[in-house]
């Protein structure tokens, strides 16, 4: 479940966004689009709590992550979000499996390699468990990703422009595994994008 | 996994620039306990080898050369003194002991010392085998000579004139093992002794008449006896202000004080040790520096790996956490590493040392100077470490996810 009120940021005096309220249900789906440089990265960093709000409220399960303390915040983060960015991110040192054992060090939770093989399996790279990310396909890349969004069953996964660079074919690959995975974990999926074509597959949309 | 797992392989992620600063601790951490280790087991060694010795006195030359071949067995003797004028000094009432030395052959390139039983005692050597020699040209071997040269109670062989391998052979004579000594550490297990009468007769070959006269003739015979040095213990500190001096400006020989000699010769050392030092520091500023450079560059390139580790729970602590220990752990592994260059050097060169010098080999243990060091080291890498934990602190999460 997610719901603002009344957000607002501010970079300086100049710049300052207002965000229209959001109410999601539970497991209930998002697309927020608008042009590039209109505050939808902004909107996707205060509903993580990487961003500090100006004015108003980010409920997330009840909780209204704008009065958490630093640490809380860390803590909260590690264990309800997921996030899936543009360019997919790692740590290059470790496999992919220790990627997901980090995220799950993290988040203060038990190291479980079963679950970590299940999500694997789940998104067709678990023979990819030993190999260095950057070793990996750029699609393998793009599911290494979706599997560190939802290693942790998170309430609500963020995907920030998550197929600006892919062409029609994969775009739908990986909306279509996004929301799957998605409602497999019982979550909110919010994605962020000027990309058009993600239109037609979602029933909720936001234009900024 | 946990954060340090994680700062593992991320040094180990950059092979190079981690291998530069761990070579460049290594060098800095290897020379200075290098260098330590020898000052300390040369002191160690030269101390242990004049306790009990207040005085040396032997012909006039060079008092540094007196104490070298009279004390370490080392340096060629500076000639040979008169037994009677040693005998005179002996019954000086400031005088506690008086061990009288002479040289004059050598087998394998070990010395063959004329010597009465005190010098052993001045050693606290104890015999491993065998008794005390008694009578002429029966020996008592050092633990060194008898392993090195394989000899047994019993053996015999012939001292070939000289100090140094190669003089001719003194066939007709014969010595012959009675005792071993325990290994003491000294330079005694380098030595082979023998009554002084050995070396009288040895090198004259009326000795033995001559010998029998002393009983019967000792004013004329007596006078031509000659020993090589004397060591002499004083029975008070007045001992050393006054004799020294007395021997010095009232007989024709010589006196020396060890300890005294060694002092100048530990600091014509020390400036050698100062240069060796001053390199040693210098390569550990530029370690320090390496290191920091080294942080700095994996923090930059590992921006958006923080910021992704960010965004899944890690707090800022933790990141700070993974930089410093990146510092600290590549510090105490080249600290390790330092250690153990310098212990495998230390011993490589006491295998060329010239086995008079018998360097103890305590040098496996390690020694308070080792834990200043390792303090040294630590707060190197923490100073290197410093600015990057600050930056890893204030990254902009939100920033670096948007632009990278």
């Amino acid at each position: 479940m997610i719901q603002t009120t009344g957000l607002s940021y501010a970079y300086d005096a100049q710049a300052e966004f207002r965000f229209p309220d959001i109410h999601l249900a539970d497991a209930e789906n998002l697309v927020i689009l608008g042009e590039s440089g209109i505050g939808k990265t902004t909107l996707l960093h205060l509903l993580a709590g990487l961003l500090v709000a100006k004015t108003g409220k980010v409920l997330i399960n009840n909780t209204d992550i704008t009065q958490l303390g630093a640490r809380e915040l860390d803590h909260f983060r590690g264990n309800n979000m997921g996030f899936v960015f543009q360019k997919p991110y790692f740590v290059k040192s470790l496999s992919l499996i220790d990627n997901l054992l980090l995220l799950q060090y993290l988040a203060g939770r038990k190291s479980d390699q079963t679950k970590i093989k299940q999500v694997l399996d789940r998104l067709g790279i678990k023979d990819k468990e030993r190999k260095k990310t950057y070793q990996l396909s750029q699609g393998e890349q793009q599911r290494a990703s979706i599997a560190m969004a939802i290693i942790n069953d998170p309430k609500i996964i963020l995907a920030d422009e998550p197929t600006s660079s892919l062409d029609d074919k994969n775009c739908l690959n990986v909306t279509t595994l996004l929301k799957s995975q998605a409602s497999a974990t019982g979550a909110n999926l919010v994605v962020i994008t000027h990309d058009q074509r993600l239109k037609t597959q979602f029933e909720n949309q936001l234009q900024l | 996994m946990n954060l340090f797992k994680l700062t593992w392989k991320n040094l180990w992620s950059r092979p190079l620039a981690t291998l530069l600063s761990l070579i460049l601790i290594m060098l800095g951490v290897g020379l200075i306990t290098f260098v330590l280790q020898v000052k300390r087991d040369f002191e160690g060694h030269m101390g242990k080898n004049i306790k009990g010795i207040d005085m040396v006195v032997g012909a006039k030359g060079s008092p540094l050369q007196l104490i070298l071949s009279a004390v370490f067995h080392i340096d060629a003797p500076t000639g040979n003194i008169k037994l009677i004028e040693a005998e005179k000094l002996k019954k000086n009432r400031l005088v506690k002991y008086a061990i009288p030395l002479s040289y004059g052959d050598s087998y394998n390139g070990y010395r063959i010392v004329g010597t009465d039983t005190a010098f052993s005692k001045l050693y606290n050597a104890r015999l491993k085998t065998g008794v005390l020699r008694k009578e002429t040209f029966e020996v008592n071997l050092g633990a060194g000579v008898a392993t090195d040269l394989n000899l047994k109670i019993g053996d015999e062989f012939s001292g070939s004139h000289g100090l140094v391998a190669g003089g001719a052979t003194h066939d007709d004579q014969n010595y012959r093992v009675t005792g071993i000594f325990e290994a003491s550490n000294t330079v005694l297990d380098q030595l082979i002794l023998t009554n002084l009468e050995s070396v009288w007769d040895a090198h004259n070959h009326g000795a033995q008449e001559a010998h029998e006269d002393i009983e019967n003739d000792p004013d004329h015979q007596l006078a031509d006896l000659e020993i090589t040095a004397l060591l002499v213990k004083f029975r008070s500190p007045m001992g050393v202000i006054q004799l020294p001096r007395w021997v010095n400006t009232q007989t024709n020989m010589q006196a020396a004080v060890p300890s005294y000699e060694l002092k100048r010769l530990t600091n014509l050392m020390g400036f050698g040790i100062d240069t060796i030092n001053g390199v040693a520091v210098i390569i550990m500023i530029v370690a320090g520096i390496s290191v920091f450079i080294s942080l700095l560059n994996s923090l930059k390139e590992r921006q958006p790996e923080l910021a992704l580790m960010r965004s899944y729970g890690a707090s800022r602590k933790q990141l700070a956490a993974t930089v410093l220990l990146e510092g600290l752990l590549t510090s105490l592994l080249g600290f390790a590493g330092g250690i153990a260059l310098s212990k495998t050097g230390f011993f490589v060169t006491v295998s060329f040392f010239p086995q008079s010098l018998s360097l103890p080999s305590s040098a496996l243990s390690l020694s308070l100077s080792d834990a200043y060091l390792l303090l040294v080291v630590v707060t190197i890498s923490f100073l290197s470490a410093l600015i990057p934990v600050i930056k890893s602190l204030n990254i902009n999460i939100s920033k670096t996810l948007a632009t990278s």
